[in-house]
Order: C-alpha cells, then structure tokens, then sequence
C-alpha cells in the first residue's frame, strides 16, 4: 500500500471546556474516499479544518505527505455584495494560467459561467465553482465539507457522481462531511462516523449494521439504510420502504455514545 | 524646479497636492475598508489618533509616529481582545473608539504648555498643511502603493474567503496585520488634511461610490482613486470660494458625488451590479 496522504493519530481538540474531538485516528491514501457523517455539533467541521491545518488540535499527531496539495471546498462562498468578482476573476486568483482556470470549470460543467458575476450564482452553480476552484490546483487531497449544501435532490448524486470521476481521474484522496445519509452509504468507499469520538467506521454495507451506528442514527434510519443497500446490491425489495425522504430525523434525539471503540 | 517652488509656496496649492497624495491611498484602502466591514474599525483607529498627538508631545517624537504608535497598539489591543467572545465587536469598538476621543481630550489639556488648534484636529486643517506633511504623505503614499501592489492578490483572497486562503498557502495573518498597519500610516497622514473624526468618511465614500461602477476590485480600487480625487479638487474649490472648513468640504462634496452616482446610475439603466 502506497504511502497515507494524511494521517492522523488521537487527534483531540478542545474548545475550553468542551470536547469537540476525541482521540480521532485515521489515515487516507490515494484513491480512497472518506466520508465523515455525524450528528450536528460532532466536531465533523472542526475534525476536516484540523487536517486542513487551519485549526490547531489540542493533542494528537498529524502527519501529511510532503508537497501535499490540498484542494479545500468549502461549505459556502458567503461574498461582501460590496466586492465585484467574476466567475473568471475568482478562477484566476488560484495562480494557475487561464486555460486551466477555464478546463477547470468546464470539467465541472459550469464553463458557460465564465463571465458571471459570483453574486448571481445559484447554490448548486456555486458549488460546482468552489470544485473547480479546488481543482485547478490539481490538488493530492480533495476536502470538500457538505458539498451537496443548497443543491436539488438530481443534482446532489450527480455531484457525488462527479467527484467519484474526480478522484479517479487525479488519484487523489477525497475526503468530505456529508448530511446526505443514503446518497453517501451509495457513492463512497469508507464511512467514519463521529459523535466528537469515532463511534463506528468501515464499509457502508457493515456499517449500517453496527449498534453505535444505530444507536447514533436512530433505528428507522441504520434500516432504511441497510435496505437501500440491498436493493443496491441485489434487487433486494421486500421490505418495501421508500428511500430519500431526507434525513432530518436523523440528526436529533439520540444519546451520547457510550459503547466500547469499534 | 521654481513652478514646483511657487506651487510650494502657495497654501491652496499645497493643500491641493496633498489632498490628491492622501486620496490616492485612501482609495484602495478604502475598498478593503468596505469590503471587509471595517469602517467601525477604522473609525476607532483614526479617534486614536488624538491620543497619539498626545503621546508624541510626551515623548517628543514627530506627530505623525506618535499617532502611527497608538493606532497600532490600539490595533493590537482590538485583536486580543476580540479574541475574547464576551462583547460584541461593535460593542468593543465603540467602548475603545469614545474612550480613545475622551482620553485624548483630557490628556491634552493636561499640558497646558502644548497649544493645539483642536477643531483643527477634529476636522482638519487642509490649509495649513506644510511642506512636511507633504512629504509624509507623499513617502506613505509610495509606501503603501508599493505594499498593496505586492500583497494584492494574497490580501483580495483572503478578503474573499479567509480559510480558503490559508489553505492555500496564503499568510493571512500577516496580511491583517500588514493591513493594519497600513491603515495607521493612512489615519496618520490623513489627519490634517480632514481630521480625526472625517477620516473615515474619505475612506468608505469614494469606495462606496465606485462600487456602483465597477466590474472587478481593481476596477473598484481604481475609481476609488478617481473619485476621492474628485471630492478633494471639488471639496477646496468650495472652500476657496465660499470660505467654508476644508475638510468638512472635502467630504461634503464626496457625499454628493455618491449621491449623483447613485442616482444617475439607477435611473440611466437598471443593470445588475456584477
């Protein structure tokens, strides 16, 4: 196995008082796609801004590469409506020469946006900016946190679909938040959930099965979910539930984790 | 050289050349003022700057140093504690911006030996700027263009999205700081020209205005420039004319063109602002 791009060994961090990252240990090669889900207030934020150096951990280690390259997209583009910025001026503050900036954009099918100003993009045109802003770094590691934010139920898988061909075509490592439970278990590779601590990792097919997974989730949910993955694998409908009715239930009610590390 | 001489000589003329120094920087200054919200900020610098006149008959040092000291360590101070969460920013601001005005004020009459023309301070002595501070704005002005021309693009990043820019390799940090500074020299030369508690308005007007107008932040920066040039010429024809303060003309006339440009602008066409 090729040499981990990040790897991070009990990483804590605190906030004062308050434990927002608990002994965290992962490590992400090329190729692999972490996706990070977890209640709201789980430290997935904090968690990727660690890796991305731009939050110092209270104890832990963190090793990167050397020379690593990280494209960072991040949860929103909230711009002064006193700053003028075209979609091309944006592009080009990255350093890289024109052509790029615009094969960038084009690869994340928002090249007729050249011109446009960014104040008038939608929320999916913006995300699709922010990956092509990342990208025309041709980045080693991809951190995207929520990138489906503000974008339609079409649009989300294909922007899921789309960063799967990224990682494919730049061998890199991808490493994302997501809120969107189902579309998530479908298109990545490995699936960390954090409750501050990791309460279960592993493959989206064994993880939906795991009791901290459930006991974080709510049992409506881990089901759902481990039918989608049948139905995904094998026609498996017998259940008959409906898949894709969101997933706010999912972020509420549920207890502190308190069972043994997976 | 006897033109330039003659030009020297004569009060309008000086006033003129350093009001065009001053708006030159105020300028791009002002659009980061606009673009990152800091007008408040700014407001509390430059009300340091009183404190500062008194700090440098203190210590005797050149008036300009001692404002760029106080503004700076108010800078710092401002920094540290809105690391603190328990108040406001706007809150701090105001608490440090009146409390810096007050402190000045009472420190000043303690040096009953110091005579200080204090409407001066307040609101500017454009007429009766002297060959010195000319050459403090002109020095400040090569400063700072030279500074904002090599931090561009790292300062427009991190304006954009700051964790984006760190990411990126981009000293943010720095670049604050930098800014800061900057901020303090501009306060610091500016002071005489509109006073300590008009700055501001010379920063945030004619950025404002050229927002209206402008497709790119350069762009925006550079109609800054034009139209802070604007407000200056205007500002001391009407106070050669009509005999009114220079300063508070300066920024009158500044507030006029925002209003033409505004409302011409909305009315010749309803395009969008890119």
């Amino acid at each position: 196995m090729s040499e981990a791009l990040v790897a991070i060994e009990d990483l804590t961090v605190r906030f004062g008082d308050r434990l927002v990252v608990d002994r965290v240990n992962l490590s992400l090669h090329r190729g692999d796609i972490i996706t990070i889900i977890g209640p709201n207030g789980a430290g997935k934020t904090t968690l990727i801004k660690t890796i991305l150096g731009i939050q110092v951990s209270t104890s832990g280690r963190i090793m990167r590469a050397q020379n690593l390259v990280i494209g960072y997209v991040p949860q929103h583009l909230s711009l002064e409506s006193t700053l003028p910025l075209s979609v091309k001026r944006f592009m080009l503050l990255s350093g890289q020469p024109l052509a790029e900036c615009e094969s960038a954009l084009a690869r994340t099918g928002v090249s007729h946006l050249l011109k446009a100003s960014v104040h008038h993009l939608s929320g999916g045109e913006q995300q699709r900016l922010l990956l092509a802003r990342a990208l025309v770094r041709k980045p080693d590691l991809l951190v995207l946190d929520e990138p489906a934010q503000g974008v339609d139920i079409n649009g989300q898988a294909a922007l899921y679909d789309l960063i799967r061909q990224l990682r494919d075509e730049l061998n890199c490592g991808v490493i994302m938040i997501s809120h969107d439970l189902h579309l998530v278990m479908a298109a990545t590779d490995k699936v960390i959930c954090l409750n501050q601590h990791v309460c279960c990792s592993g493959y989206p097919a064994d993880i939906s099965h795991d009791p901290a997974f459930i006991e974080t989730f709510g049992r409506p949910v881990a089901e759902s979910l481990a039918v989608y993955h049948h139905h995904h694998n094998h026609s498996h409908d017998l259940h008959g539930n409906v898949v894709g009715s969101g997933t706010s239930h999912s972020a509420t009610g549920h207890e502190e984790c308190s069972h043994e590390h997976h | 050289m006897s033109i330039i001489d003659t030009l020297l000589n004569d009060f309008f003329w000086r006033a003129l050349i350093g009001g065009l120094g001053v708006a030159l920087i105020a300028g791009p200054l002002g659009c980061f003022v606009v673009w990152r919200r800091m007008a408040y900020f700014g407001d509390t610098l430059a009300h340091s700057a009183l404190l500062g006149i008194a700090l440098s008959f203190l210590i005797s040092v050149p008036l300009h140093l001692g404002v760029i000291i106080t503004s700076v360590i108010l800078a710092m101070a401002l920094m540290l504690f809105s690391r603190n969460k328990t108040l406001a920013t706007d809150t701090l601001l105001g608490i440090l911006a009146h409390s810096a005005l007050a402190i000045g004020l009472v420190a000043l009459s303690f040096m009953p030996s110091v005579r200080i023309d204090l409407t001066g301070l307040l609101f500017g002595d454009l007429l009766a700027m002297n060959r010195n501070d000319l050459l403090w704005i002109y020095g400040g002005a090569i400063l700072i263009l030279s500074l904002l021309t090599v931090l561009w693009r790292g300062l427009l990043m991190s304006t954009i999205h700051e964790e984006l820019a760190r990411v990126e390799g981009v000293p943010v940090e720095r670049l604050r700081l930098l800014l800061m500074l900057m901020f303090a020299l501009v306060i610091a030369v500016a002071m005489k020209m509109v006073g300590v508690l008009l700055i501001t308005a010379l920063l945030i007007i004619p950025a404002a205005t050229a927002r209206r107008l402008a497709n790119t932040p350069e762009q925006m920066a550079a109609l800054a420039v034009v139209f802070g040039f604007i407000a200056v010429a205007g500002g001391l024809s009407l106070s050669w004319h009509l005999d009114t303060p220079a300063g508070p003309s300066v920024v009158v006339t500044a507030f006029a063109t925002f209003l033409v440009v505004y409302g011409s602008a909305g009315q010749l066409s309803a395009r969008p602002s890119a």
